[in-house]
């Protein structure tokens, strides 16, 4: 007799709302006019975020429970991150809603007549906000799976629209779209591997699940090479995502090409969930098998940290230097994944929230620098924008000093926290290379600051355009959250305490 | 011990006025300086209240101490802000609110014509509260605070007119010479923490028994080079001379009468390590005694009128840092010619102002000249200042010296008639310059230009030289009298029966030596001076010697000056080539690489996806050789 599956909807409500909103989204883009699709697709966004997250709220004091046929689990850890994602988005959407950066019609060939003729005619299609909601979900789903299969539909749910998404700027077209298609591929590739590494863990342990897994390698002490070659792919896809060098390569072109605000939801959201998946992997599933796994992923850590740290300093494009600052951080994180202990999760936990609203308001800030042909990312250029906009660049440079993890500032906290917990679970090398690390990205960081204040505008157009009010709000939502947590940090780091636990 | 809650108004009180009027600006220069004066005279009401309430106690109960809150709390680290008033801070307190009050009064009229008058009387009251807490404070870290601000209080006056670039410079070389002293003090506080594990005077008196003689002996020449540092004595001596770039009314408070003598209070605080050290004591012997004389003989051959003052000024504190290191005997005549000097000296100065004031600013005493006919009232409080300080009987120097040279005969052996003969030769040659700036100064003929027209000063200024006068003639017999201070702080220095078992002279002999060196000093003077050319003459040798102040300057230049210099060259060649080459280096190696990985990052997908299958097969291979 077949009997129905137990879905628990009302732990499964936050992703489903998401799903829906964007259907809602995919419906209005059809069936509404053109004039006012702009306005309810923000509103429809923002609404199905807000209600997600009451739902969420609503389930956030459960005891740890798991739904859909044990393939998720809704423990401390999860719902977190899903409320980081939540919110973040939020945010996100709320950079999003100036069309403006976006392509009036991305199926026109870049520089045709088509083109020109859309854009004079003043059309703009609005599909980039239900493409965000179908990669939110994606996004919420992806660090609560538990077991092989969710896992990787979630990476999909969340990729595909995100491929999309970085082809559509609206200026230098070209560039975004050879971004997006870069992106695609690579990921297409990564994902294979992702496959490859689940169906070797299926071979080993002949389960899909994160648990069923833990309980074969507890089970059998072995080095079985089924289970290292499953490590070891399933971990290239999932680096991929969170930047890790060597499965970085893409980052810098494709957060130069995509649009800056989807640039800024990629680095803060994506990196969130991909790195919540990859905690509940390696603590939940490999974290029997340490030995085996720990010196590669530590190689991998240094790697990213330095090579991000390092190559940024000869970045000349603002976009480029933020992408290899987020290859840099990606390595700092997996610090946390290293530390395997509550402290350290902790760290990563706060480390994540504090880092998304930096890295958004960072990219907010980089939408309003602006010339007559859009926005400028040329770090020549921005020079001396201190004298011109003292607080965009203020708030700028509080971001900056924020990533450079300078006291005072929720980047610094973040840090500390993380690399503490790395410390007490004895990964010293991690920790001392991390710092020095930091001391190398502080140099670039500062370096831009030097540029804005301390040297002289050139004759030069660039400026900052007066913002739309949610664009303001935001970046003053962002920059209030990067000073509160910096100054009165158990704020948050009590609360990433709390939920500090995954279940098994 | 008596506990109140007064003590704190003492310093509360000149704190917020100074803070009021550097606070306000502009706006309080019109009552600025009343305020200030009324808050100064505030606190010697206070103090007078304190000392006869105190006199009215006995024994143990005449210490007064006021608990304010717990400074610092770190594990078994316990400082806690609190005051101490007994019978040798009382000494202080009165002498440093009473002088202090008189000066701030000279000063309405001293420094009427300034327009910064305001800021003046403001650097005046932090001074004020800064001595106090120096002389309040109960553990030597609260006294580290006051010990600072006065330190402060003096760069700040001192290059009160730090317009003229010389001020500036003597303001910044009186700072670095007493930073080496407070190095002394911050070493000698972290002894008396490692040693004792507390820093207050009782605490440490309490442990001084157990302690190992080195230790005390390190503490004692710490405490020692503190001392000489804020009391201008050698080696540190040198900025008292060219301190006197402040106005004469800071040159009477600060440098004569107050807080250069905080280096007495210093060690007769800390009489019990210096008890029980006799080396330390020693050292303090010798500082005193090689001071003096210096000061002595450096005070002979300046025309300058305030700078004269201020070598005897440093020779007169020789005196006293050479009554402490006599032992518990010594250390009431330290404090009493201590008092006496402030009431002598600082009338003195305000005499030198009072005549400058007169004279234009003109400082040079061979351009002074039969003052005495023009400005009577400061011709008279100068000489009764002068009788005292050459130590003629009934004034007051007389007692204070004269107990300081007996004492020191009867320290006993070779050594007592080293000390005292010292002693005695000082007090001629004391004799002899200050006669020397007093015929310069008030007899002979007029010497100054047709521009000058010397008149006798406003009542604002005079006043207080009459009352310092009156100070000047008889404070030393009362002190003296019924063995009144001796007996009053007995209790703190520990001095009580304690005789000394022979004397080397009667006392009478010796008093009689010393007057007979001062009548021969005064008849040198009086001879060589019957007519004073306005140019000094060449001189020989010895003469331009002792001109070069002994030539402390050349000295400090040549042997610390120049190889500091030298050094500091060193370092900064150390830290431009190798140094900063490292760190040049690093950083060309980071950017070096930096351009290589962006050669990687070339944009080609092909590329990407091989750097992953490089890192995927990195990865396989890593594992292998793991697990191998």
């Amino acid at each position: 007799m077949l009997i129905a599956p137990q879905l628990s909807y009302s732990l499964l409500a936050p992703i489903l709302i998401v799903l829906g909103g964007a259907l809602l989204g995919v419906l209005v883009e059809a069936v509404m006019k053109k004039g006012s699709r702009a306005a309810i697709q923000t509103a429809i966004a923002l609404g199905t975020l807000v209600l997600s997250f009451a739902f969420l709220w609503k389930i956030h004091g459960q005891s740890s429970k798991t739904a859909a046929v044990n393939s998720v689990s809704i423990d401390g850890v999860g719902i977190f991150l899903q409320g980081t994602i939540l919110i973040l988005s939020f945010i996100a959407v709320l950079f999003i809603a100036d069309t403006d950066n976006f392509a009036a019609q991305a199926s026109a060939v870049p520089g045709s007549e088509d083109e020109r003729a859309s854009v004079l005619a003043g059309k703009q299609q609005t599909e980039i906000f239900p493409l965000t909601l179908f990669a939110v979900s994606g996004m919420l789903l992806f660090p609560i799976a538990s077991d092989l299969i969710t896992l990787f539909v979630a990476l999909e749910v969340l990729s595909l629209p995100l491929y999309l998404m970085a082809g559509l700027s609206r200026r230098r077209r070209l560039l975004s779209q050879e971004a997006a298609l870069k992106y695609f591929l690579l990921g297409a590739f990564s994902s294979a591997f992702f496959l490859f590494g689940a169906a070797f863990l299926y071979g080993y342990s002949g389960s899909m699940s994160l648990d069923g897994i833990a309980s074969a390698i507890s089970a059998n002490s072995s080095n079985d090479v089924f289970l290292l070659i499953g490590i070891a792919f399933l971990s290239v896809g999932l680096l991929f995502k969170i930047g890790a060098v060597p499965f970085h390569s893409w980052t810098p072109d494709v957060y130069q090409g995509a649009p800056t605000p989807i640039t800024g939801f990629m680095a803060a959201c994506t990196k969130i969930a991909a790195m919540g998946a990859t905690l509940r992997i390696f603590y939940v599933a490999f974290g029997q098998a340490e030995w085996q796994w720990k010196p590669i992923i530590l190689v991998i850590a240094i790697l990213t940290m330095v090579v991000g740290g390092i190559a940024a300093i000869a970045q000349r494009d603002v976009k480029r230097m933020l992408a290899f600052s987020s290859i840099a951080h990606a390595g700092f994180l997996l610090a946390a994944v290293l530390a395997l202990n509550t402290d350290g999760l902790k760290g990563a936990l706060f480390y994540l929230a504090t880092y998304g609203f930096t890295t958004l308001g960072a990219f907010g800030i980089i939408t309003l620098v602006r010339d007559s042909s859009g926005e400028v990312t040329d770090l020549n250029r921005w020079v001396g924008l201190g004298k011109k906009s003292p607080l965009a660049a203020s708030i700028f440079t509080l971001f900056l000093l924020s990533f450079a993890g300078i006291p005072l500032t929720s980047g610094f906290i973040a840090k500390f926290s993380l690399f503490t917990g790395a410390y007490e679970s004895g990964n010293t090398v991690v920790v001392v290379v991390g710092v020095l690390t930091s001391a190398i990205t502080a140099f670039f960081y500062l370096r831009v600051v030097v540029m804005l204040f301390f040297t002289d505008p050139k004759n030069d157009s660039v400026s900052v355009v007066i913002p739309s009010f949610m664009t303001r709000a935001a970046i003053a939502v962002c920059a209030l959250v990067t000073i509160v947590l910096g100054v009165a940090p158990s704020l948050l780091l009590d609360t990433a305490q709390t939920f500090a636990t995954f279940i098994r | 011990m008596t506990t109140s809650s007064n003590l704190v108004y003492l310093i509360a009180l000149p704190l917020v006025s100074s803070a009021i009027l550097l606070l306000l600006g502009r706006i309080a220069d019109k009552w600025g300086h009343l305020l200030a004066t009324l808050v100064s005279a505030s606190t010697f009401v206070i103090a007078a209240i304190e000392f006869f309430a105190m006199r009215q106690r006995t024994g143990d109960a005449r210490a007064v101490t006021q608990d304010l809150f717990t400074w610092i709390s770190v594990g078994s680290f316990n400082v806690h802000a609190s005051l101490l008033l007994d019978q040798l801070s009382i000494c202080f307190v009165l002498l440093i609110s009473g002088v202090g009050t008189l000066i701030h009064i000279y000063s309405i009229a001293y420094m009427s014509h300034d327009h910064d008058r305001r800021r003046f009387f403001a650097y005046l009251n932090l001074f004020v509260a800064a001595m106090l807490l120096l002389v309040l404070g109960d553990s030597y870290l609260n006294l580290y605070v006051g010990w600072e601000g006065v330190g402060l209080a003096s760069y700040l006056l001192i290059g009160f007119w730090n317009q003229k670039p010389a001020y500036a410079v003597a303001a910044k070389k009186a700072f670095v010479a007493n930073r080496v002293g407070d190095i002394g003090l911050s070493l000698a506080i972290m002894i008396a923490f490692a040693q004792f594990g507390t820093v207050s005077f009782t605490g440490v008196a309490a442990g001084v028994p157990h302690a190992s003689t080195a230790a005390l002996t390190g503490l004692g020449a710490m405490l020692l080079l503190a001392a000489a540092g804020k009391s201008a004595q050698f080696p540190l001596q040198s900025w008292l001379g060219d301190a006197m770039a402040g106005p004469t009314p800071v040159s009477a408070l600060i440098h004569a009468a107050t807080m250069v003598t905080a280096g007495v209070y210093l060690i007769t605080r800390s009489h019990f390590v210096f008890d029980a050290s006799p080396t330390a004591q020693t050292m303090v012997l010798i500082v005193g005694g090689v001071t003096l004389l210096f000061g002595a003989l450096v005070g002979t051959a300046k025309d300058d009128i305030k700078k004269a003052l201020a070598a005897s000024t440093m020779s007169q504190i020789g005196y006293m840092i050479l009554a402490t290191g006599l032992g518990p005997v010594g250390y009431a005549f330290a404090i009493m010619h201590l008092l006496t000097h402030g009431f002598f000296k600082a009338g003195m100065f305000l005499g030198a102002g009072s005549v400058m004031h007169g004279m234009n600013d003109e400082v040079n005493m061979r351009r002074y000249g039969a003052i005495g006919k023009v400005m009577p009232i400061t011709a008279v409080t100068f000489g009764l200042g002068y009788l005292a300080i050459i130590g003629v009987p009934p004034f007051a120097g007389f007692y204070s010296k004269d107990k300081i040279i007996e004492t020191a005969f009867n320290a006993g052996g070779t050594k007592g008639i080293l000390v005292g003969g010292a002693a005695l030769l000082g007090a001629a040659i004391t004799a002899f310059y200050m006669t020397r700036v007093i015929v310069l100064t008030f007899t002979g003929t007029k010497r100054w230009d047709d521009e000058a027209h010397p008149h006798e000063s406003p009542s604002l200024m005079w006043i207080p030289m009459v009352i310092l006068a009156i100070g000047s003639v008889a404070s030393g017999f009362l002190f003296n009298s019924g063995r009144a201070l001796v007996n009053w702080l007995a209790p703190v220095v520990n001095a009580a029966g304690v005789h000394s078992e022979k004397e080397f002279l009667p006392a009478t002999t010796i008093s009689l030596m010393a007057l007979g060196v001062v009548a021969v000093g005064v008849a040198i003077a009086i001879t060589k001076y019957r007519t004073v050319p306005v140019e000094a003459p060449a001189g020989n040798i010895l003469t331009k010697i002792v001109r070069r102040d002994l030539l402390q300057d050349d000295f400090n230049d040549r042997v610390l000056v120049r190889p500091g210099q030298a050094l500091t060259r060193f370092f900064v060649g150390m830290d431009n080539s190798f140094i900063d080459g490292i760190v040049r280096g690093v950083g060309g190696v980071i950017a070096l690489t930096s351009t290589n990985l962006r050669r990687i990052q070339n944009g080609y997908v092909r590329s990407y996806a091989l750097i992953m299958v490089v890192g995927v097969l990195a990865l396989l291979t890593t594992i292998w050789m793991v697990t191998l």
